[in-house]
């Protein structure tokens, strides 16, 4: 096989994994947008926030430490423990459903039947609030994801694959991250979980209930309140998953909330109202830009990659507004 | 007339019960506007309850009322005798109070069978973590809540469209699978917010039929907004007449009909100047 070729196969493979990455925080968006059609912009610093919350949790940090400390003259900053991963995802999970009731409770439940562009400027606020809070519990310094996620390429796939080069000396088989492997791995779990809680629970049926029409949900016994925490929560459990791949991946630092605005390209490919778009999306904006940057980087002098899904979506705006997967726009006259 | 505590027999011969929902002294305001004057009147187990009157009279408002989606001012709402605090549209329609609504409010991106699943969502009662932990109780569960769905989109003939979107459907059959939806709820008091507007003569007879058949084969108690006189005279055993917010008439079919103050609503009057 020609060693560009399988360059080109090894392009398209990491930009599987990292389109991966993308979807999972696209998810976020759609899992908001669907159930209240508020387009939830705090959703990457929501992922901060988790990743934040769960380093600190595990490394037994003092939240609020800095403010303690400036206040009463102390001098505390951990709690001298470390808290085990998996306890740890279970307690920064119980933070982000508190922090689901609190934005229902005093945010959003003030705001119902406001106008969409109002209720997206209060999740502007939101995302900007959260990012102080963020900073102000656990300090701004750049953090370790130490979960337990393995690193590095993948010795296994390289020496598997290293016979597909057929004695080329140039080829040493496919170098793909582990990291991306389990991403990937756990994207797949996570969204068959989502579609089979929609499809098959009470609450997934109330749910999409209120996705479609609020009056007619309130008529069949669905509390609005209770179904939007819900979906916060779940919001903020897909934001933990996120927080945990992408902290694995670059650390936790505040430039990760930025990983919002690699979503918003994803979502105008795949629709704001569709799981399945999300994934898609993702997998097309990843794939995409990986080949691109690999065939035409380099004549148009690199990091291509910082525009092109950008480019990609508005092509796709032009001619399919609401996205692969989006519901269709018909306006009867 | 009409006074006897434990409910009376029709000349159909079908027993009318006590009192399920009595509504006393309802003033329900729009800032200066009355849109309900003082009304009181009761709704009788397995009676069909007819609410009518001219554009504007407030007929949707009192059935807002009962539905918990208005609040009134004034006034008290006892609901199976006991007086009902003030109520969210969801708890009132746990309460077992299901409604369709005058500018159909459907699922428009699920399908039919799904739409009148969600009408059994009441009766679910595995919670979330059981339904992930304890698949057998679930599936249980939702087989029996299907098989309700089932039968009831039988009976109301719709089963050709069970799987369609309802976005797709006509008004005619919109209308019918939103009472199918409120149906499956099997409510103690099914609430409907003219039914029959916008159809022509005979899905307005398909309609009577089953609301009669609702009422007579699953001892439905109903309550029903109508426009057209006649369609409620031959449907309702009893008749509250509403104008510009007040009560004008209440009571059979005939004694509503031989109403001056109604006959005047309806027809007009030359106010003697």
């Amino acid at each position: 096989m020609p060693t560009d070729l399988l360059y080109g196969a090894e392009v398209v493979l990491n930009g599987l994994m990292a389109g991966v990455l993308y979807a999972l925080v696209a998810l976020g968006f759609v899992l908001i947008y669907k159930a209240s059609g508020i387009f939830n912009y705090a959703q990457g610093v929501m992922a901060l926030f988790a990743a934040l919350t769960l380093v600190g949790i595990m490394e037994g940090q003092v939240p609020f430490s800095h403010l303690i400390n400036a206040t009463f003259g102390t001098n505390i900053h951990h709690f001298g423990w470390h808290v085990p991963a998996f306890a740890a995802i279970l307690l920064t999970l119980a933070v982000m459903v508190g922090f689901a009731y609190l934005v229902q409770r005093f945010v959003f439940r003030h705001l119902v039947g406001q106008e969409p562009i109002i209720l997206f400027m209060a999740t502007i606020g939101l995302a900007y609030f959260l990012e102080g809070v963020g900073d102000l519990m656990w300090g701004s310094e750049i953090k370790k994801m130490a979960v337990g996620l393995p690193q590095g390429g993948s010795l296994w796939v390289e020496e598997n694959t290293q016979w597909l080069g057929f004695g080329n000396e140039d080829f040493y088989g496919f170098f793909i991250d582990k990291l991306d492997m389990v991403a990937t791995v756990i994207a797949v779990i996570l969204v068959l979980a989502l579609v089979a809680f929609s499809q098959y629970t009470k609450q997934g049926r109330a749910m999409r209930a209120v996705a479609d029409d609020h009056q007619a949900a309130l008529s069949v016994g669905v509390s609005l309140n209770f179904i939007w925490i819900l979906v916060w929560s779940l919001a903020g459990f897909v934001a933990l998953v996120a927080g945990i791949m992408w902290g694995a991946k670059s650390g936790v630092q505040f430039s990760l909330s930025l990983i919002a605005l690699k979503a918003l390209p994803v979502l105008m490919l795949g629709g704001f109202t569709s799981i399945p778009g999300a994934i898609v999306g993702g997998l097309i904006i990843g794939v995409g830009e990986k080949l691109f940057e690999f065939s035409f980087g380099p004549m148009l002098g690199g990091a291509t990659e910082n525009w092109f899904a950008y480019v990609l979506a508005l092509i796709f705006l032009v001619f399919r507004p609401q996205g692969l997967f989006g519901e269709k726009i018909i306006e009867r006259v | 007339m009409l006074d006897q505590a434990d409910g009376y027999m029709t000349a159909d011969g079908r027993q009318i019960g006590p009192v399920v929902m009595e509504m006393k002294n309802i003033t329900l305001r729009f800032g200066g506007v009355e849109a309900i004057k003082n009304i009181s009147f009761d709704i009788r187990e397995g009676e069909v309850r007819a609410i009518i009157g001219p554009n504007g009279a407030g007929k949707s408002s009192m059935l807002n009322v009962i539905s918990g989606f208005y609040v009134p001012q004034d006034g008290q709402v006892l609901y199976k005798g006991v007086q009902r605090p003030q109520m969210r549209p969801y708890q009132v329609a746990q309460q077992g109070i299901a409604r369709t609504f005058q500018n159909i409010a459907l699922f428009e991106g699920m399908s039919v069978l799904d739409n009148v699943m969600t009408g059994r969502l009441t009766h679910m009662k595995t919670g979330m973590f059981s339904q992930a932990l304890w698949k057998g109780r679930a599936e249980k569960e939702e087989t029996a809540n299907r098989e309700v769905a089932e039968r009831i989109i039988d009976f109301l003939e719709i089963q050709a469209i069970r799987k369609t979107p309802v976005a797709r459907l006509p008004y005619g059959l919109k209308k019918r699978v939103e009472l199918a939806r409120a149906l499956a709820a099997e409510p103690s008091l099914l609430l409907l917010d003219e039914p029959m507007a916008g159809m022509n003569v005979e899905e307005k007879e398909d309609m009577s039929r089953f609301i009669l058949s609702m009422n007579d084969e699953f001892g439905t108690t109903i309550a029903l907004i109508e426009h057209d006189m006649g369609v409620v005279m031959d449907l309702s055993d009893r008749v509250v007449v509403m104008d510009y917010g007040k009560k004008i008439g209440d009571g059979t079919p005939d004694e509503v009909r031989n109403n001056q103050a109604v006959i005047d609503a309806y027809l007009g009057v030359v106010h003697d100047e």
